[in-house]
């Protein structure tokens, strides 16, 4: 059945033009099984919200590339929940924050923001899959 | 000699054109009141008598109809979020010639049920939702439209998974589904909510509207104007099998109440490595200016281009032409019948082909991120369209409209509207196009050949 597919809806945040990784995580999700709506590049955060209410999506996952990652997922928790998203899982991943930094501490504030997971440079999808499998209670 | 005529009962007039379809040509055309209130056959009949006084006694072998006539196809839709359904069901009833008079968006509350009652649409067209995606709120706005009543057809192009659902809890309705106008998130899937829109206006309104009259005399009252027009057109740009058309083009018709562009392009980035933002354009599009006319809706053109822009090209005073405007907006009926009030009108009419030209093209806009500039379109580039087809009542009675037109080309002051750089412009003086657009139907050669003759012999410069 169609609907038992897991909706994502995915794309790259801010001004980031970085198309290849986000490509890859479009055809990683949708050979895991899951319906994959793909914004592309240049995302905004209404454009996020817009496409997930549409959909009725189970998850927003945010990719960034160049560093501006924390400013531009900013606030994309409190739109969701204004918008009746609030049961929309957020997971955001790249290179989210400027220069060398320990992840950890990345990670609790993306936490802080409202984001279920983050994920360092160089996660291999199957990581990202593992954990939407695990959080959407999908089955293998 | 075969001749043919082509009615369009407009919500004023009613237009008659006769033309050869053997030696394709103009026979004539001629107009007189629309009657709908009484017999829509007196208009017609007299509107005739004044085309055969032209032209003599005509034998015709086809008459043909289109219709904006007791209000046109008046339509309300009603879908998920702004920017996405909602839009695609606006997009898709202009494109099926209707008046939109409003869309909703998200889930219907007391006062729009309120609205839509006091409304009593001839279409409701319900869409909301994905396929697979969000049910929630087109099933309750299917709930609120069954609390109103009432006995207007109900179009469902919604999420397929709510469909069934939606008909249920219509029950009693005249309900029809058809295929999502947003099938996938970014997906514009017009054409068949447009087919249904077009079965229902041919089956149902046009006898709702007394025009079934008429309809016994002609061979039937195909489309709505707007249709109509959009029809004409395209067999302009595109041509047929055996003639060349011109190309791409837009077409204004600055009317009393509202402001019709239409564009024939498929409107992308000149640079392929521009971005493409929103929803994605439809080929031959259609946008209504609601606030935008030369008489009921005066001042919306002051209100959207300001009064002393408009003052300035006028060449009048802030306050003159403040008071023209009132009176204009008083008595709908005016000419104007001094230098004074011609000049305030032509203003008038070029700031609304602006704004509305301006409202229907796209835009790019620039974008400094770290990999340098990324450009970014959304809307229809329109940069490279080289005709611009002028028609409406307002525009076609000046000896300026080739001065008017210009204000909807590319403006060096508004450098990121999309609007057509360098422009033929065409006017349709023997007002004829909606006919052309009927006639297509049946014969496109002889159509295409008498729009050509008509619209190149008069490019608006006198």
């Amino acid at each position: 059945m169609e609907k038992q597919k897991k909706t994502l809806v995915i794309g790259v945040i801010g001004a980031d033009v970085h198309a290849v990784g986000n490509q890859i995580l479009y055809h990683a999700f949708t050979d895991a099984g899951f319906n994959v709506v793909n914004l592309g590049v240049m995302v905004s955060q209404e454009e996020f919200i817009n496409a997930a209410i549409e959909t009725n999506a189970d998850a927003i996952v945010v990719s960034s590339l160049y560093g501006q990652g924390e400013l531009d997922c900013r606030g994309l928790r409190e739109k969701c929940d204004e918008a009746g998203l609030d049961h929309v899982l957020l997971y955001v991943g790249g290179n989210i924050v400027i220069g060398k930094q320990p992840f950890d501490e990345v990670e609790k504030r993306f936490k802080a923001m409202g984001f279920d997971r983050s994920f360092p440079p160089g996660t291999p999808p199957e990581v990202d899959i593992a954990a939407l499998k695990e959080d959407l209670h999908v089955e293998d | 000699m075969k001749p043919v005529l082509l009615i369009d009962f407009g919500s004023t007039y009613t237009k008659v054109t006769a033309v050869d379809t053997d030696a394709p040509r103009l026979l004539g055309t001629a107009n007189s009141y629309t009657t709908v209130q009484t017999d829509i056959n007196n208009g017609l009949a007299d509107a005739l008598r004044r085309l055969e006084q032209q032209t003599g006694k005509l034998d015709f072998c086809a008459r043909y109809a289109c219709s904006s006539a007791a209000g046109g196809l008046r339509m309300l839709a009603s879908g998920l979020v702004p920017e996405l359904t909602a839009e695609a069901a606006k997009t898709a009833s202009l494109g099926a010639g209707a008046k939109v008079l409003k869309t909703y968006a998200f889930k219907l509350n007391e006062d729009d049920a309120d609205e839509i009652k006091a409304t009593n649409p001839d279409i409701f067209l319900l869409v909301g939702g994905t396929d697979g995606g969000n049910t929630e709120c087109i099933i309750h706005n299917a709930k609120v439209l069954q609390e109103i009543g009432g006995d207007y057809p109900i179009i469902l192009a919604g999420n397929r998974n709510a469909a069934r659902t939606c008909e249920k809890i219509l029950e009693g309705r005249e309900v029809h589904i058809t295929e999502n106008v947003m099938p996938s998130f970014g997906v514009l899937n017009t054409e068949p909510v447009q087919s249904e829109i077009r079965e229902v206006f041919l089956n149902r309104i046009i006898r709702a509207k007394g025009l079934s009259k008429a309809a016994e005399l002609i061979n039937g009252i195909l489309m709505p104007t707007p249709s109509a027009v959009m029809k004409a057109i395209r067999l302009l740009a595109e041509g047929t099998e055996t003639q060349k058309g011109v190309g791409d083009l837009v077409a204004v018709d600055v009317g009393g109440a509202t402001t019709d562009v239409y564009s024939v392009a498929e409107g992308l980035p000149d640079d392929p490595r521009t971005a493409l933002r929103g929803l994605p354009e439809p080929y031959v599009k259609r946008t209504v200016e609601g606030d935008i006319g030369m008489r009921y809706s005066i001042k919306g053109i002051v209100d959207a281009a300001g009064l002393k822009a408009t003052a300035e090209v006028a060449g009048l005073s802030e306050e003159r032409l403040a008071e023209i405007v009132e009176r204009f907006a008083a008595h709908t009926d005016l000419l104007p019948d001094d230098d004074e009030t011609q000049r305030a009108d032509e203003a008038l009419a070029s700031m609304a082909v602006r704004v509305a030209m301006t409202r229907h093209a796209g835009r790019l806009s620039e974008i400094f991120g770290l990999g340098g500039l990324q450009l970014v379109q959304t809307g229809k580039n329109l940069l490279n369209v080289e005709r611009f087809i002028v028609t409406g009542g307002s525009l076609i009675h000046t000896e300026h409209t080739g001065r008017i037109a210009s204000y909807g080309f590319y403006d060096e002051a508004d450098p990121t509207s999309l609007k057509p750089k360098r422009c033929e412009v065409l006017v349709d003086r023997s007002y004829i196009i909606a006919a052309m657009g009927l006639l297509s139907e049946y014969d496109p050669d002889a159509a295409l050949t008498i729009l050509k003759e008509e619209l190149m012999k008069d490019d608006g410069t006198k």
